[in-house]
């Protein structure tokens, strides 16, 4: 019994011991390294990020905000895809955002962020966003988070090789995934001669540096492949551009086999300058296409939708010295330029090397002509005359690569599902850290900068499985954060996002957050609806549309009690809300609504349709919690049969001693 | 007996330790981390108007009057009735005689520190159960609705 006790006293005691060694705060197991790490992302209730993370939302159409290192989510921006929640692609301001030549589309595949830049530093102005499927290209403003302009390319089928930018934001760029016959090409023929009439193009959009505005400058008539991602040069490589591409061979059906037949493809080098100067020379032909351009004004809360019918493009065979090609192995995905712009790194999909090229060896294979015959008329460079080296043995899958402020390269390993840390100078791989799971694309800090931050880098993943609880067949994408202040990456954090993000891209909080637009001054609203005050609220009959001059302030709608409206009327409220402190929206729904609610922000004007559809009434309410008598605010309508002579009447409180209507309301009542 | 407790007691002490420990390592670099956040940058409010830099004169300066009533009608009027009837808000109507008018001016353009410390405007948020909202209305235009209301109240 004793000998027993004593036994169990030493078990205990070294329980007791290991337990205490393994917590002597230096975390040594690999579950209690990931609770001490851990810390580094956590932020405290209260304290702000560091970063904001502008994440791609895929097919959601939207891009997700977030803060770096903690991972809140913290806003969700509509921008191809319309948005119940704010009222987004159904308010009558924005509905014209999503014109297209195809009409109203209200979806797309948002993959890529570019935020602007200045001399190669992100400068806080704008996030540019790639609509994939219908290709178009969008501007979100950073001081209101809000999308404010979407261009619509012509000539182009997936926007995919998008919206890469140059370092003084000169222009943004929109390569075609798919080829296919230009627009003002009869396009109905056979897809087995896509060899002979299957084209892409590159599309310079330039900038306004003051309103931001988005203009196609220019496109480039390319070969018949497939673009694929893109990086402008930077430092001594500003003024060029480089596109991967795959399906050199011109494959039409099973590209999966077809289009990984040769051993390499090739990276597209444009010298944009150049192309400049091709335009200001006049070689550049005009081409008719219609392409929409829809732009909000601030002032007005509205948007305005045009369709352009004009486009410059230049052809390769006019302008020598603009293309180069260089070979590079397996179906290249990212082409990513590291922080001098000396070095672009491929990632061959299919390879197991990273080649690296130097822009300086690639400038004098062109000046010795080291070329290896053409493509399409373009000159191919030779491998090893551009080669600056290989990174061997690298992992399977590489995608695409970021980089740090110590000239480190980072790449995203989708077969084998790790992040791989390389130095730039010597190739060497340095570290290597899972990633949960089949990473696609990664992000650092400023990465594609000239400034990168190199705190952190964010693997966004294609597949989750088991990292959260599970919800059923479909599950949030995950990402995880790494520490890379060290030699080591540290896995920090894991955390779902919304929709499948592609590419992100990470700013310091304080670019942006000192510019934030609390409200829009009441006084400066130029909404051809506006009621600037209650005693400009009215409700006035146009042929069978009604429109309602609305506001509302915490907590009423003026007018709430409206009657007038017959069967068959299209009615507008236009909703002004009179309030001018921050996080005061008001919202507007109403019953039968087949559109969605719309939220006013303070000092802003926006309008909701609504079809009076049957005889009865209506009630309509404020959809944002307010105030304590946000429940109170509320109204009603009143839909009469068509043809009835009741007539247009409104009051909010009591009822205006003027008004001759509500006495002879109950007498005027049409008979139908 | 005191073996048999004695391992318990043992567990107990290393679980002791096994907290404490963990405790520090969590503080400790919680703590480095929000030197490293930016703070929140607070609501700018005009400083609190004091009763001596409000001067009431006669007759009414009519700019202001008319600049007043136009204020009131973008950014009052939806509340504040110009009888003494209440709707969300108290109504106008003698309020020139009830109230401070450097009272009724930081009610306007200060009215979240009013709400936070003001006896008189915090009975008032019990009586309306909404809070008076910070409406963007500048010193000036707060003495031309000041001078506004005077009017209502009938001062020439």
């Amino acid at each position: 019994m004793l000998l027993k006790k004593t036994k169990l006293l030493l078990t205990a005691t070294t329980i007791g011991l290991i337990l205490y060694t393994m917590q002597s705060c230096k975390p040594r197991t690999a579950e209690a390294a990931a609770g001490g790490d851990a810390e580094k992302a956590y932020v405290a209730p209260g304290k702000y990020d560091e970063f904001y993370n502008i994440v791609s939302g895929g097919f959601n159409g939207q891009i997700g905000v977030y803060g770096l290192p903690s991972g809140r989510l913290i806003k969700i921006v509509p921008v191809f895809s319309q948005f119940g929640e704010n009222g987004y692609g159904y308010s009558e301001e924005s509905k014209p955002m999503l014109e297209t030549s195809h009409g109203f589309v209200p979806w797309d595949d948002l993959h890529h962020i570019a935020l602007s830049t200045t001399n190669g530093e992100h400068d806080g102005r704008w996030a540019f966003a790639n609509g994939n499927n219908t290709p178009r290209l969008a501007r979100v403003d950073l001081t209101t988070f809000k999308t404010v302009e979407i261009l619509e390319l012509p000539n182009s089928a997936g926007n995919h090789s998008s919206p890469f930018i140059t370092e003084n934001t000169e222009y943004i760029v929109a390569g075609t995934r798919f080829s296919i016959p230009l627009d003002d090409e009869d396009g109905d023929v056979p897809i087995d001669t896509y060899k002979d009439n299957f084209k892409g193009t590159i599309s310079f959009v330039s900038v306004d540096q003051t309103t931001g505005n988005m203009d196609i400058a220019f496109q480039i008539k390319t070969p018949g492949v497939n673009f694929d991602l893109s990086r402008a040069g930077k430092g001594i490589s500003h003024g060029w551009f480089f596109f991967s591409s795959y399906n050199t061979e011109k494959a039409n059906t099973l590209l999966e086999v077809n289009a990984s037949a040769k051993d390499k493809d090739f990276i597209m080098a444009v010298n944009w300058k150049k192309a400049e100067e091709y335009v200001k020379a006049g070689k550049g032909k005009k081409q008719a296409v219609r392409y929409a351009h829809n732009v909000l004004d601030e002032s007005t809360h509205m948007t305005t939708s045009t369709i352009k019918t004009e486009v410059l493009v230049l052809d390769p065979a006019d302008c020598p010295d603009m293309l180069y090609m260089i070979p590079c192995p397996k179906s290249p995905h990212g082409t990513d330029t590291d922080p001098t712009g000396e070095y672009i790194v491929g990632s061959g999909k299919l390879a197991a090397i990273i080649p690296v090229f130097s822009f300086t060896k690639m400038q004098k294979a062109i000046a010795d002509k080291k070329f290896d015959g053409h493509y399409d008329g373009i000159p191919v460079l030779n491998y090893d005359a551009v080669l600056y080296g290989e990174v061997k043995k690298p992992g399977l899958g590489p995608l695409h690569t970021e980089f740090d402020d110590k000239g480190n390269a980072y790449t995203s390993m989708f077969v084998s599902s790790e992040i791989v840390k390389w130095n730039v100078k010597d190739l060497k791989i340095l570290d290597r850290v899972p990633t949960y799971y089949s990473i696609g694309h990664l992000s650092i800090p400023g990465g594609p900068t000239k400034k990168p931050y190199g705190k952190y880098v964010v693997a966004y993943n294609k597949i989750t499985k088991d990292r959260y609880l599970p919800t059923g067949p479909e599950l949030a994408h995950s990402a995880q954060l790494y520490d890379i202040s060290g030699e080591k990456m540290k896995l920090i954090l894991d955390f779902p996002t919304t929709g499948e993000p592609h590419y992100a891209e990470s700013i310091p909080a304080e670019k942006i957050m000192k510019k934030q637009v609390k409200i829009y001054k009441i006084e400066d609203n130029n909404h051809p609806y506006v009621s600037k005050g209650e005693g400009q609220t009215k409700v006035e009959r146009k042929g069978n549309q009604v429109h309602v001059w609305m506001t509302a302030i915490r907590s009423h709608l003026t007018p709430d009690n409206i009657e007038g409206v017959k069967v068959g009327d299209d009615v507008y409220f236009h909703v002004t809300n009179l309030e001018q402190d921050w996080d005061v929206p008001h919202g507007l729904a109403i019953k039968g609504g087949n559109t969605a609610q719309i939220l006013i922000m303070p000092g802003e004007t926006q309008t909701l349709k609504w079809k009076a559809d049957k005889v009865g009434i209506f009630p309509f309410y404020c959809t944002d919690f307010c105030s304590a008598l946000h429940q109170e605010m509320q109204g009603y309508i009143r839909v009469s049969p068509a043809g009835s002579n009741v007539p247009i009447y409104f009051h909010t409180g009591k009822k205006p001693a003027s008004s001759t209507a509500a006495t002879t309301d109950t007498n005027n009542k049409g008979t139908n | 007996m005191y073996k048999s407790i004695l391992p318990v007691f043992l567990f107990i002490l290393c679980f002791t330790f096994l907290i404490a420990c963990s405790d520090n390592a969590g503080s400790g670099t919680a703590e480095s981390k929000t030197e490293t956040t930016t703070t929140a940058d607070q609501e700018v409010h005009p400083d609190m108007i004091k009763p001596s830099e409000v001067a009431l004169t006669t007759p009414l300066n009519a700019t202001w009057v008319n600049a007043g009533k136009q204020t009131y009608d973008l950014k009052c009027q939806s509340c504040h009735k110009l009888t003494d009837e209440r709707i969300v808000g108290p109504g106008w109507g003698g309020i020139t005689s009830k109230r401070e008018p450097a009272w009724i001016m930081n009610m306007i353009t200060n009215v979240d520190i009013m709400l936070e410390k003001d006896p008189e405007a915090q009975k008032l948020l019990e009586q309306c159960l909404v809070r008076m909202p910070n409406q963007n209305v500048s010193k000036d235009e707060a003495r031309h609705i000041l001078e506004f209301m005077r009017q209502n109240d009938g001062v020439k």
